[in-house]
């Protein structure tokens, strides 16, 4: 069954300069019960699209979709009320996440009571239960903690059991593991998995990190420029990127590259949003790049489980 | 403990200030001056009067042993004798100093019940009206002299409409026939414990125009802070991760928001009580209030030095005594204080 | 003049207009008043208190002294005593926050104590003791206030000097041995002095309220001589019955100290950009 579907999603803001665009076209259909990777460099549009998700983008933006639905309900008009009833956040720094001058025990039991109408003690053995879910020890002393008094690993643990509070079944994670060390963070993401097996949620994992696509994830999209290039399994886009950004994304990485050989680096930057793209947005960095592709959109190739937008009929080499 | 650390250390720094203090208020008010025995003589002196006063005041004692006699005599409360009234300064004290505490309690309430609110209410709504005319207020209640605001409400609420009394604390018919018996100096407070609620009223009726007077520039002040307080915090990730949960609006303003803004909200406090304490000897004389900053003023044409100078000391030991105790809250309310 | 009006704003643009018609005021007196030797406290007592007519616009004061005039000329003694009291803080707040900043240690230590002591006293009463230990007068009252004044440079100052310490290229001139006057004047005191610049421009309107209110309190300038605080002195005994004589000077504190705190908001927005910026 498919969650959470969107087609051409775009976020506009008009300035007094022109448009800025966010998100140009973004497509995404999660199943439920996925891992679901949103991946693409810094000012791609991830965030946007998860903000956009759920209504909390900044003043003034605009968003238009062909296709914006949520469970059968249009997101259009109901991500406010589905904000933290079905959908939830689990944000990319866990120590800005927090309130700072409210114990743990006051922010687990404001998001619980806003949900939830049970007596303060029910809520109090609920939010224990959840914060030993997410394999903090000693929840009931951690109640009356402050969150700098916690290790940024244990913040986020607390910030997803925030999460479960609410009761949603579909999950924002934006970069969940950016701001933590690198074994804390592969903790964070076991424990991700962990849930969603056990309750049946849906998540949405933005990041930059190909090596994340490939712990957690089972299928990706990936994003360039605001627009959505390449869509299939996890391991399909790991194994065999078809898209030519895709294969530079992998390229990139540390250990896709023998020792003593230069990493490959992507030339060049990318668009600005306030930029009209006619053809390729990836062209003028594309190694393969063919004399149509700075003018003429590509075509869509590939079946429905597994595609890109492409003018290389073989895709990327 | 940090916390234990920080609390001693700002305890200490305290206490130097406070001595600090003391020796600034004793080398204007008993160095600067040209001749303080001349003044103690009283009018016209004899030489022979003026001699016996430079023996009386230890004037010809070396600086640090007079230092140390001043000190010592202001710590056990003895702030010696008025020049003018030759009345006992610390008595003159206890019946003045509660009544400009009760002005200036007031007025600090009144500033923070004004200002806050508005400085919310316009970060909310950033750009709206009412943001646009809070910060208009703010603008004019910092730029508006004390001294003639006080007249002006003078003219406008008691001579032109006639809704609130002109001056003094209680009405003729209250204070000549029928005195209130000082307990604890503050009217309101007596009048409750007289049991007599006509009195409370009209206590609070003259308690208005003196106390918004004073109310006006720290709750212009106080807007502006918490407005731009307000937006930064609004601003910040914990605010769009809790909105991301699903908490109301309402929450988020005044559960999450304005829980960071208890710092700027304390500072505030210690602004406002302190300009109304300061205040006072600009606004007490225009409303004829029996209060500190009166005795203050009135000292000031008489040259009665041991009163302004006592007056002086003793405002600013409590300020500094309510600046430490507003850190420590301070230090308790948000735990990362104290580690900075 | 419509650059400047886009560059601070239109209510920045209003608060300059104001502050140069004040000064302009100021410079003019004695052609702009229209009884210029009344302006200077002459007494004209077949006129006494009558009400704003014709021949008085803004009526008469106790002496019969036409209050235009009167306030026209109290422009001259109000921002003049604005003007020195913030000047004369930045001269002494200034060099002992360098001093302190730059030397650090014991220096630092032991001044920054010391301002901690003025900071420590509620400005206006210190002030009035002092003034009333120096006695009345106008150059009295602007030393009182001056002396709570320049704490707040030498911290302001410090704070800088310890951002321009760490600087490269003054740690390479003391490293070639470049004499630690030479550093001061030439790096440090220049980048320091600006800042506090534009903050004693913003602290004008609070210099002209401290020093009225001193006036209003009988500690200024001396009879006949008068500027804002004193003339609404003056009137307070006849106030409200007519209210004239008051109205007029304590409007103009009003109206000036707005126009400069007017005028600072924009320079600060102007001088610290405006980000709002999505993503």
């Amino acid at each position: 069954m498919i969650l959470l579907e969107i087609k051409a999603l775009s976020v506009t803001f008009p300035t007094a300069t022109g448009a800025v665009q966010a998100v140009r076209s973004v497509d995404l259909q999660i199943e439920k019960g996925a891992i679901h990777g949103l991946i693409g460099e810094s000012g791609c549009g991830k965030t946007m699209t998860g903000m956009a998700l759920l209504g909390l983008l900044p003043k003034g933006a605009q968003v238009a979709a062909e296709v914006f639905r949520f469970d059968g309900m249009d997101l259009a008009t109901q991500a406010a009320y589905l904000r933290g009833k079905r959908i939830a956040l689990i944000s990319q720094d866990p120590a800005a996440a927090l309130n700072p001058v409210l114990t743990i025990g006051r922010q687990m039991d404001d998001v619980l009571r806003t949900h939830r109408t049970q007596p303060k003690a029910a809520r109090q053995a609920v939010a224990v239960e959840l914060l030993a879910a997410t394999g903090l020890a000693d929840p009931v002393e951690l109640l009356n903690r402050y969150p700098h008094q916690l290790s940024g690993g244990m913040q986020q643990r607390v910030v997803i059991a925030q999460a479960l509070a609410t009761g949603a079944d579909f999950l924002i994670a934006d970069e969940p593991t950016t701001a933590l060390d690198v074994t804390v963070g592969a903790q964070v993401l076991a424990l991700l998995r962990k849930l969603v097996s056990e309750r049946g949620l849906t998540v949405l994992m933005i990041t930059h990190d190909m090596d994340v696509v490939a712990a957690v994830c089972d299928r990706a999209t990936v994003l360039y420029a605001g627009l959505s290039v390449e869509e299939g399994p996890a391991r399909a886009i790991m194994g065999r990127p078809h898209h030519p950004f895709s294969a530079a994304l992998l390229a990139a990485l540390p250990d896709a590259v023998p020792r003593g050989h230069k990493l490959a680096a992507i030339e060049g930057r990318i668009p600005s949003p306030t930029q009209a793209i006619t053809g390729c947005a990836f062209a003028p960095r594309c190694p393969s790049c063919l004399p149509v592709c700075p003018d003429t959109p590509p075509p869509v190739r590939g079946n429905s489980d597994h595609r890109w937008a492409c003018h290389l009929d073989k895709g990327a080499r | 403990m940090d916390l234990a650390r920080y609390i001693l250390r700002r305890a200490i720094l305290s206490a130097f200030v406070v001595v600090g203090v003391t020796f600034l208020v004793f080398v204007v008010a008993q160095v600067v001056p040209s001749d303080p025995a001349a003044l103690y003589a009283g009018p016209r002196p004899t030489a022979e009067q003026i001699e016996k006063a430079r023996v009386t005041l230890n004037l010809d004692a070396p600086m640090p042993e007079r230092f140390v006699r001043f000190a010592v005599s202001m710590a056990s409360g003895d702030f010696g004798v008025s020049y003018k009234s030759r009345r006992l300064i610390s008595q003159d004290l206890g019946v003045y100093l509660p009544a400009t505490l009760e002005l200036a309690i007031f007025s600090t309430l009144l500033a923070l019940l004004i200002g806050i609110p508005a400085g919310v209410a316009a970060a909310a709504r950033r750009g709206s009206w009412t943001d646009r005319l809070g910060s208009l207020g703010s603008i004019l209640a910092v730029a508006m002299p004390t001294f003639f605001f006080a007249m002006l409400l003078q003219m406008v609420f008691a001579s032109w409409l006639g809704l609130l009394p002109l001056s003094g604390r209680l009405s003729r018919e209250i204070s000549v026939s029928d005195p209130l018996t000082f307990v604890t100096g503050f009217n309101l407070i007596d009048a409750l414990i007289a049991g007599r609620p006509q009195v409370f009223l009209d206590a609070l009726w003259h308690l208005i125009l003196p106390a918004l007077t004073l109310a006006a520039y720290p709750a212009g002040i106080a807007m502006r802070l918490t407005r731009s307080a307000m937006i930064e915090i609004l601003s910040r990730r914990h605010i769009t991760a809790a909105r991301a949960m699903g908490l109301s609006e309402r929450r988020i303003l005044y559960g999450h928001a304005l829980r960071n803004a208890v710092g700027p909200a304390l500072t505030m406090i210690g602004l406002s009580f302190a300009f109304a304490l300061t205040g006072s000897v600009l606004v007490e004389i225009i409303f004829a209030w029996p209060g500190l900053g009166r005795y203050v003023s009135e000292s000031i044409l008489s040259k009665d030095f041991p009163v302004i100078a006592a007056c002086t000391l003793v405002v600013t030991v409590c300020y500094v005594l309510m600046n430490l105790v507003i850190d420590l809250t301070q230090a308790m309310v948000d735990p990362r204080v104290a580690l900075t | 003049m419509s650059g400047l009006v886009r560059r601070l704003g239109f209510g920045g643009a209003a608060g300059l207009a104001l502050i140069l018609i004040f000064a302009l005021l100021a410079m003019l007196a004695p052609w702009l008043a229209p009884y210029p030797g009344q302006g200077l406290g002459d007494p004209n007592v077949i006129a006494k208190l009558k009400p704003p007519s014709t021949e008085f616009w803004l009526g008469t004061d106790h002496l019969g002294r036409d209050v235009l005039s009167r306030v026209i000329f109290g422009t001259r003694v109000s921002m003049s005593a604005g003007l020195l009291i913030v000047a004369s803080s930045l001269l002494v707040g200034l060099p002992v926050g360098v001093l302190a900043g730059y030397f650090g240690g014991w220096v630092d230590e032991v001044l920054m104590r010391v301002t901690d002591i003025f900071l420590a006293f509620p400005a206006l009463l210190l002030a009035v003791l002092l003034a009333a230990a120096l006695g009345p007068g106008l150059l009295n009252s602007i030393v009182a206030v001056s002396v709570t004044w320049w704490p707040w440079y030498a911290r302001m100052a410090r704070s800088e000097v310890l951002v321009l310490r760490g600087q490269p290229y003054v740690e390479a001139a003391l490293l070639m041995g470049v004499s630690h006057p030479r550093i001061l004047i030439r790096h440090i005191l220049p980048g320091a002095a600006r800042p506090l610049l534009v903050q004693a421009a913003l602290d004008f309107g609070p210099a002209l309220l401290t020093a009225s209110a001193l006036s209003f309190l009988g500690l200024g300038v001396l009879p006949p001589t008068a500027d804002w605080g004193k003339l609404v002195d003056e009137g307070r005994k006849f106030f409200p019955d007519r209210w004239w004589v008051s109205t007029a000077p304590g409007l103009a504190i009003f109206l000036l100290a707005l126009a400069f705190s007017v005028l600072g908001d924009a320079l600060r927005d102007a001088e610290g950009g405006k980000r709002d910026d999505p993503a």
